[in-house]
């Protein structure tokens, strides 16, 4: 076990690497981020100055020496455009992201695996076509779209829900988080739906596919031959055997809901770090951008050796030693 | 919580169990809280860490300049009272008494010369203030009197005086961290600072001991809300009480709505094509068989030509929805320094025709237009439109929009460091609210010694323009300086050295019930929204 983590951890450090250098250069040829801040009224002294100051006077070799020198001993660099260190500002934004990431996860499993359980156990029924083709909608619906549809249906026609934003949040177990009040909550229903959409899709699929396959199996057939109930049947056995392909995926795809929120985070004017991303996209940000993607780089390493380490507990044949080969 | 119950307020039927409670409060509540949807965020809420803007108009609610500009951009007194020159190089400031800093400390002379050294050396500023304050040495004559020196005359020291925010000397050693988290946010402004979360809320308090009008609104809330669909949904929903910069595809159905009302004005910025002047071959253009040519933008006939093909009207109507006003110059009308004199080229396509044939290219040429696509009003749009004008009267344009923070630089320094595009689209906003800015950035010789034409993307340059801007640099008299300002634009835009299209007009919009005051340099200000 500590081998394979450790063999793990060594090959995080060359993506990290690798992935560190290809968004470097990828921003510096993009453009020159200088003109991205100069205020329009400066000569050109005033803005050989604002470059000299971010160091982007000197060539890119050097530019990126330095930076990986200064990201070996932790520091990955300043924001230029808030000016304080990339990593911190990331890492305050992170809790919104994360509150929004779980909130959307929770969602697409206390709704899919029940849809799906049922559309897998009853799979002629007009339900479960519903629920079907309802979750192809799902799929297919480009996720901008929806968000606005959602907010023009619940904030601005029914006046439901708040349209945009972080609510309130509060202070508990030292963790602050907006899930803890109402107001918070309120904020969070439809940013957190939009964000499920595709992952509830998902999950239905994946539960019902697994339920249909499973469902004739000798072991079921031997548990009801044995008089066990449906219901016991259908939630220990029939469940527990259904869910690794399902916490694979459910694994993979909370990183990608916290890496790429962004389309919902704008959307929703959610102040997490997907919405820090891309305006640091926009205005050639490269310390933030290059410091977000080397997060997302060790959260996406992490998850896996967690879905990686789930596996071995969910099924006792699968070794850990073998997996990595 | 107060602007929850405004909502409920507004549909008791949904909430009446709920609302019932909160009903008595909201009544008095709701007057006094704003909420305001802006479609771009502030980086700091240091005042001099960056000259943009988003930070710029926050800084306005809390700290007061010497001199601050009204909504035309038209120099009003605010911690100076009186200024005037003395004589060629010493301008005197006269600062106002009694007036104190939102932690209580006293303004005086000392808070102008810490601002004046603080300002330019701000360390990880993207873009100082560096450029208003060089040059300009402060000398404190007594408590409220001050003296600015400077080098050469320099008729432009209000101006640039009241770019900048003024802090308290007590805090002239707070880093940007101190201003961010409040420890030193403390300014002279209508509004004190109460929170600052970084891509969720700013949240600002009415400085009730303010020395100038009070403002209506206790206390102010700013939320980002950078999507424009969002920013609009949000206002329609009840969440925001106005929003900024509101899309030009919603004006009619926010039009039709008696539960909105918007607020229009001309801003300071003027949006043009930059035409390249100095290659002998331009890079983005060809005879139609695809063969080289000579850069045919060099002769005047053909940007005269350009200029009668584009019908200015028709760009208004069709594509900016009426939101823009046709352009003649690099100002609208009533700023200080623009000719009586320039009209809008009227659309005459069988000019332009003529014009061409003149000069020597009776079918037309190729060209490659470019511009950004995410940088002003519908630009994308106004460039195709653009493009198929030119297309009409014989010159084949295609167009290359890209998004700015790739067009800027290409622009600016692309190809060996020089301009990288043959005709591209771009605007300028006239931050100074007068017309030697455009013409120093974007018309003077481009000289990085003499730190003239920084923006001259089209390396336009005529001795007798450059001649006529630096008198008026020099020049302190205002109405002599106004006129040289006018003929140097006179002579600019006869030559074509660029293209005006039009000025941009801007549209605020709020919650049936308020009025705003719109501003020519595009800031939202809580101060001037009022109830009715």
């Amino acid at each position: 076990m500590a081998v394979f983590i450790l063999r793990r951890l060594m090959q995080a450090v060359l993506v990290v690497l690798a992935m560190a250098s290809l968004v470097f250069f990828g921003v510096y040829l993009v453009g020159d981020p200088v003109w991205m801040f100069v205020s329009p009224d400066m000569n050109q002294a005033d803005i050989a100055a604002v470059t000299a100051s971010l160091g982007l006077d000197r060539p890119i070799w050097e530019q990126f020496g330095r930076f990986l020198w200064s990201a070996a001993q932790g520091d990955l660099g300043r924001s230029f455009v808030f000016g304080e260190p990339a990593l911190g500002l990331i890492l305050s934004r992170m809790p919104a992201t994360l509150e929004l990431a779980t909130a959307a996860l929770v969602m697409a499993i206390l709704i899919g695996i029940p849809l799906g359980l049922y559309a897998g156990l009853n799979p002629d029924r007009l339900g479960s076509r519903s629920i079907m083709a309802g979750s192809i909608v799902g799929f297919s619906l480009p996720n901008f779209w929806v968000g606005i549809m959602l907010i023009m249906v619940f904030a601005v026609m029914l006046g439901w829900l708040p349209s945009t934003g972080r609510g309130e949040t509060a202070t508990w177990f030292g963790i602050t988080s907006s899930l803890f009040t109402l107001d918070g909550l309120s904020h969070m229903v439809l940013p957190a739906f939009n964000l499920a959409l595709t992952k509830l899709a998902l999950v239905i699929r994946l539960t019902r596919a697994g339920t249909m396959e499973a469902i004739h199996q000798d072991y079921i057939k031997f548990a009801r031959a044995k008089g066990l109930s449906h219901r016991r049947i259908v939630f220990v056995h029939l469940l527990k055997n259904i869910m690794i392909p399902i916490v694979t995926v459910i694994g993979l795809e909370f990183g990608t809901l916290v890496a790429f929120a962004v389309v919902t985070e704008t959307v929703f004017a959610w102040p997490g770090m997907g919405k820090l991303l891309i305006e640091a996209i926009q205005r050639l940000d490269r310390p933030v951008i290059v410091a977000y993607l080397v997060l997302i780089v060790l959260l996406f390493v992490v998850i896996n050796l967690i879905v990686d380490i789930c596996y071995s507990l969910l099924d006792p044949r699968v070794r850990l030693g073998e997996a990595s080969r | 919580m107060i602007r929850y119950r405004m909502r409920h307020c507004q549909r008791p039927a949904l909430v009446a169990l709920t609302a019932i409670a909160t009903l008595g409060l909201a009544a008095t509540a709701a007057a006094e809280t704003l909420t305001i949807g802006l479609a771009a965020e502030a980086t700091s809420m240091d005042p001099h860490f960056h000259n943009l803007t988003p930070n710029n108009q926050i800084a306005q609610h809390i700290f007061d300049n010497l001199i601050n500009q009204d909504e035309a951009q038209r120099l009003v007194p605010a911690l100076a009272t009186e200024w005037e020159p003395i004589d060629d190089l010493t301008w005197e400031f006269k600062l106002r008494e009694g007036v104190t800093f939102h932690d209580g400390t006293p303004f005086s002379a000392d808070d102008i010369v810490c601002t004046f050294e603080r300002a330019p050396n701000v360390p990880n500023s993207p873009s100082g203030y560096g450029t208003y304050i060089k040059g300009k040495t402060v000398e404190k004559i007594d408590d409220y009197t001050i003296h600015i020196k400077t080098e050469t005359p320099y008729p432009l020291m209000a101006t640039d005086v009241s770019t900048i925010p003024i802090i308290s000397a007590a805090h002239c050693d707070a880093t940007t961290e101190d201003y961010n988290s409040g420890a030193a946010t403390f300014g002279t402004g209508p509004y004190k600072f109460v929170q600052f979360t970084p891509g969720d809320r700013i949240v600002l308090q009415r400085n009730d001991d303010y020395w100038g009008d009070l403002p209506e609104f206790e206390d102010v809330v700013f939320r980002p809300i950078t999507s424009d669909p969002s920013r609009v949904a949000a206002l329609l929903a009840g969440d925001v009480d106005m929003i900024n910069i509101v899309p030009t595809a919603d004006l009619e159905t926010l039009e039709a709505r008696d539960d909105v009302a918007l607020h229009t004005g001309i801003s300071n910025r003027v949006i043009y094509m930059h035409i390249d002047h100095w290659r002998e071959q331009s890079p983005h253009i060809t005879a139609k068989d695809g063969s080289a040519i000579d850069n045919p933008l060099r002769d005047q006939r053909v940007r005269l030509a350009i200029s009668k093909a584009i019908d200015r009207e028709a760009i208004r109507d069709r594509v900016m929805e009426g939101q823009s006003i046709p352009a003649g110059q690099l100002l609208p009308e009533g700023f200080f320094g623009v000719s009586p004199d320039l009209e809008a080229e009227p659309y005459d396509p069988d000019g332009a025709k003529a014009l061409l044939a003149e000069a020597g290219y009776p079918d037309g040429f190729r060209m490659v237009a470019h511009g950004p696509n995410d940088r002003y009003t519908n630009d994308a749009r106004i460039l195709e439109a653009i493009a198929q004008m030119l297309t009409r009267v014989g010159i084949e344009t295609s167009i290359d929009t890209m998004t700015n923070s790739v067009f800027f630089s290409r622009a600016s320094s692309g190809a060996d460091g020089q301009p990288e595009f043959s005709f591209i689209l771009v605007g300028w906003g006239a931050g100074s609210g007068e017309a030697s800015s455009p013409l120093r950035s974007l018309l003077a010789t481009h000289d990085p010694d003499a730190g003239m034409g920084a923006s001259n993307r089209g390396r336009y340059s005529n001795p007798e323009v450059d001649a006529l801007l630096l008198e008026a640099l020099g020049t302190v008299d205002d109405a002599r300086r106004d006129e040289l300002l006018a003929e140097a634009t006179e002579i600019a835009i006869g030559d074509l050295g660029i293209i005006p299209i039009h000025y941009q007009v801007n549209t605020w919009a709020t919650r049936a019930g308020l009025a705003y005051v719109p501003r020519t340099d595009e800031w939202t200000l809580a101060m001037t929204v009022t109830g009715e």
